[in-house]
């Protein structure tokens, strides 16, 4: 499938002169990959530009950053690059548009939810009890029964599985990713590794220009590390809590020192934390060296994780108050963005970053120059 | 915030020399202030298109020791005897030691780039080149107090006899501002681009060049050091040039447009003839020599011709080459006379054929036979369509012309004195050292040396 034509010339004309150039090559594979993709079909540059993790390196040390003529903007460039990926790939294709409107997008699926979830309730008698304080075991039960819950849930994890299989089909196919290798075992603990602390997150091995323009540092790889850590982290508290209920016969609320509810925790307050500090770093950072559209798809999707988290963290001080009810209704409304949104917002980066770190393994590509020189790698000196 | 209205020292330029002397007088404990030419975005002079630095070694194989005497021979080999060897030697000795003060200022290094492994003994290459090596000295300049100001063109100095007494800058509003200082470093590069003072020596020929850097060198400086008496170094004519891409811009063009595939094929002028051996050098040797050749052909243009077997064995420039079925359609595009190329290459062809090992990695003494001009290695036969091409002019990367300097770095007097308190670095001096030729990464090594010397001195005459 083709990227936008204007798009694909300006990536050749750009990625061409960086070819010819390699000054940059010590600062993450997105170089190294460029030059083993030197032909640059529609295909290598989207593989280029979801190598890069954004961390503006190379603009800062690019002798040829506009205003000079060349106009070399690699960071603006590889992000619009990655949202046209994410659009190009989306399945099915009608829905592509969607990128584009991440916040009209998120705002529309919470109010649905929110509706479906309230008429559940209300169809299964829930409404006589919505504000009235409850603890006994099962209170949330009747408010939303379990049905009502697990089924939206479901049905959206399975659609957002399958539309994220047919894109990265396509995806692989245009950009020679030869899939099977996903299944070594060596190429999996790379993936997972380089994924988990954000390898490429590090520029040459000293951080990303965020939040400072002329200045590197980790924070930003170390909100996003807790925001990967805390969604993880919520993941199992949930795989837990189903396991207390459907194997062990307890059922929710667990008490405050419970492992679901300790889990749910940590993962709520780390994922506010990474969240809010990357929005920040987002709407304080240089707007010249992002595209539009991923800027404000950073900006829902975070918005989203935020309002997530917070009527999470909400819901479980305030469960046995009256407010119970309402706080579980908004708690579903903001899952539902995300759901909802997952195939058709910022979450697609996840698929693609793990695809292209196939190509970006350790015995392809040489790793940052600080992490070299921390494995002992033979560097000048 | 206003700037202050003098300085113990006042540096001259914004590369990397004039940043070297300015963070060494400030850590000296001099008031500096440093004057740009360029604005802000395109500060930093030739320096911003450097990427390594050549230093001496001590290692402990001959596989990672650069020794002195092996540095000063590599230097001898491409410049000849006519060097200051004693300021050489000081080069030498110093650029051992430098490596650790950059860091110090928050340099970061890389290993050698993929393709310049043969330097990875020598050079040192930092991490994303020249202009983040010019941006890490910029943010310790803020960090130590150095004041910088951008736009300042140096029009004149001041004397009191023999010192300098102020710095003269005209700005971009047209108004001059008077800059009272008790030193001077002047680290402001050479003329090379400075289309007017080339056609001198070179006439209209001059039209036709590129200026790989910055188009700010123009050397009104070093002018206003000659005609303040200042020794010169380094011959006026002298530039140092290779072959760039002919569709490169005017100024600026940088390492993208660097032709690289010389030695894969044959280069015809604009006549269609052959006008010198090809495979007479490996890399980085050929680069020097074949700027110079192509500004002596005819309308300064020649084309680099090859066939699609070389393709992929070399880096491409930023343009793409010239291709088509034939040599004939080709020598058309290029608006080359077509008869004269395709009898060009026939004859090649005929002398080239094959005999000997095609190897890259070394002269392989694969030579043409019977050539009245060979190519002596590496001659294939130009044989496989598509055929391509590269139109070349010479592109201009510095001159060596400059002013003579003493052991402390004082800018010496024509009548064998100096200038007590005027200092030069970089550029402005590299005629004292290379007279011809060059050694990747040893503009850096001066500019580094001396501009720490420049830095330290000045400082020190500050202080008298």
């Amino acid at each position: 499938m083709p990227l936008a034509p204007d798009l694909a010339a300006e990536a050749r004309r750009q990625l061409t002169i960086c070819n010819a150039c390699r000054y940059c090559e010590g600062y993450c594979a997105t170089f190294q990959v460029l030059e083993l993709r030197p032909r640059l079909s529609d295909g290598d540059i989207s593989v280029v530009g979801n190598v890069c993790h954004d961390c503006r390196g190379c603009y800062q040390a690019c002798m040829f950053a506009p205003p000079h003529e060349f106009a070399i903007n690699i960071p603006l460039l590889l992000s619009q690059v990655r949202t046209e990926t994410y659009a190009t790939y989306a399945w099915p294709s009608a829905l592509a548009t969607l990128f584009g409107r991440a916040a009209t997008g998120s705002a529309i699926a919470a109010a649905v939810g929110l509706i479906v979830m309230a008429g559940i309730s209300l169809a299964t008698g829930g409404g006589a009890r919505f504000f009235a304080a409850d603890a006994a075991p099962g209170s949330f039960y009747r408010i939303v029964p379990y049905f009502g819950m697990v089924i939206p849930a479901m049905l959206l994890s399975l659609y957002a599985l399958l539309s994220f299989g047919m894109s990265a089909a396509a995806f692989s196919r245009d950009a020679r990713i030869r899939l099977t290798e996903l299944f070594a075992p060596r190429a999996l603990v790379s993936i997972a590794r380089d994924a988990l602390t954000l390898h490429w997150m590090s520029g040459g091995g000293y951080g990303c220009y965020y939040p400072e323009k002329e200045k590197t540092s980790e924070t930003r790889r170390a909100f996003h590390v807790l925001l990967v850590a805390g969604f993880i982290s919520a993941f199992l508290s949930t795989t837990v809590a189903a396991i207390y209920q459907e194997l062990l016969g307890v059922l929710p609320p667990y008490g405050m020192t419970s492992l679901p509810v300790i889990l749910g925790m940590a993962g709520g307050a780390a994922m506010i934390v990474g969240a809010t500090g990357l929005l920040a770093l987002k709407v304080g950072a240089a707007g010249e060296l992002i595209s539009r559209t991923m800027l404000r798809m950073d900006v829902a999707f975070l918005v989203v994780f935020d309002l997530v988290s917070i009527t999470g963290m909400a819901l479980l001080f305030l469960r046995d108050t009256p407010l119970m009810g309402t706080l579980l209704l908004a708690h579903f409304a903001a899952l539902a963005a995300l759901y909802a949104t997952i195939p058709y917002g910022k979450f697609a980066h996840v698929v693609y970053r793990l695809l292209t770190l196939l190509e970006t393994r350790r015995d392809v590509v040489a790793p940052p120059v600080a992490a070299a020189r921390r494995q002992g790698a033979s560097g000048p000196a | 915030m206003s700037a202050p209205a003098g300085a113990d020292v006042v540096v001259v330029g914004g590369g990397n020399a004039a940043l070297c002397a300015a963070l060494t007088a400030r850590e000296s404990g001099a008031s500096v202030i440093l004057l740009e030419r360029s604005s802000e975005w395109d500060r930093g002079g030739n320096s911003k298109h450097t990427r390594n630095i050549r230093c001496a070694r001590d290692g402990t194989s001959a596989a990672t020791r650069y020794g002195a005497e092996e540095f000063l021979g590599d230097l001898r080999s491409v410049t000849g005897d006519a060097l200051d060897s004693e300021l050489a030697r000081y080069l030498i000795a110093q650029s051992r030691e430098v490596g650790e003060w950059m860091e110090a200022q928050g340099v970061r290094w890389q290993p050698a780039l993929r393709g310049t492994l043969q330097l990875d003994r020598t050079n040192r290459f930092f991490l994303g080149g020249g202009k983040a090596l010019v941006n890490t000295y910029y943010a310790r300049a803020a960090a130590t107090g150095v004041t910088v100001s951008y736009e300042q063109r140096v029009e004149r100095f001041v004397f009191d006899g023999e010192r300098v007494t102020s710095v003269v800058a005209s700005l971009p509003d047209g108004t001059r501002r008077e800059i009272p200082c008790r030193a001077v470093v002047v680290a402001s590069g050479g003329f090379e681009a400075n289309i007017e003072w080339l056609r001198r020596y070179w006439g209209s020929a001059v039209d036709n060049y590129r200026i790989r850097g910055t188009p700010h060198n123009d050397g009104n400086v070093l002018q206003t050091l000659l005609e303040a008496g200042a020794e010169t170094r380094g011959t006026e004519r002298g530039f140092h040039a290779i072959a760039v891409d002919a569709r490169a811009p005017r100024f600026d063009g940088g390492i993208v447009t660097r032709v690289d595939s010389i030695p894969f094929g044959i280069v015809v002028n604009s006549q269609g003839e052959r006008f010198y051996d090809e495979g007479e050098e490996i890399w980085p040797k050929r680069y020097a020599t074949w700027g110079g050749l192509i500004a002596r052909q005819p309308d300064q243009l020649a084309c680099s011709i090859f066939d699609s077997k070389a393709w992929g064995g070399f880096i491409p420039c930023m343009h793409t080459p010239y291709r088509a079925d034939t040599v004939k359609e080709l020598a058309e595009m290029l608006h080359l006379p077509a008869a004269p190329v395709v009898a060009t290459v026939e004859r090649f062809n005929a002398a080239a054929h094959d005999h000997g090992t095609y190897d890259m990695a070394q002269r392989d003494g694969r030579s043409t036979r019977d050539l009245p001009l060979p190519k002596s290695n590496w001659a294939l036969t130009l044989d496989t369509p598509p055929f391509y091409a590269y139109p070349l002019r010479p592109g201009i990367t510095f001159t060596y012309l400059g002013v003579g300097i003493d052991g402390y770095g004082h800018v010496r007097r024509g009548n064998g004195c100096v200038f007590p308190n005027l200092f030069a670095a970089g550029e402005v001096m590299s005629g004292n050292i290379l007279l011809k030729g060059y050694l990747a990464g040893i503009g850096m090594t001066i500019g580094t040396v001396f501009g720490r010397l420049a830095g330290r001195e000045a400082a020190r005459a500050a202080r008298a």
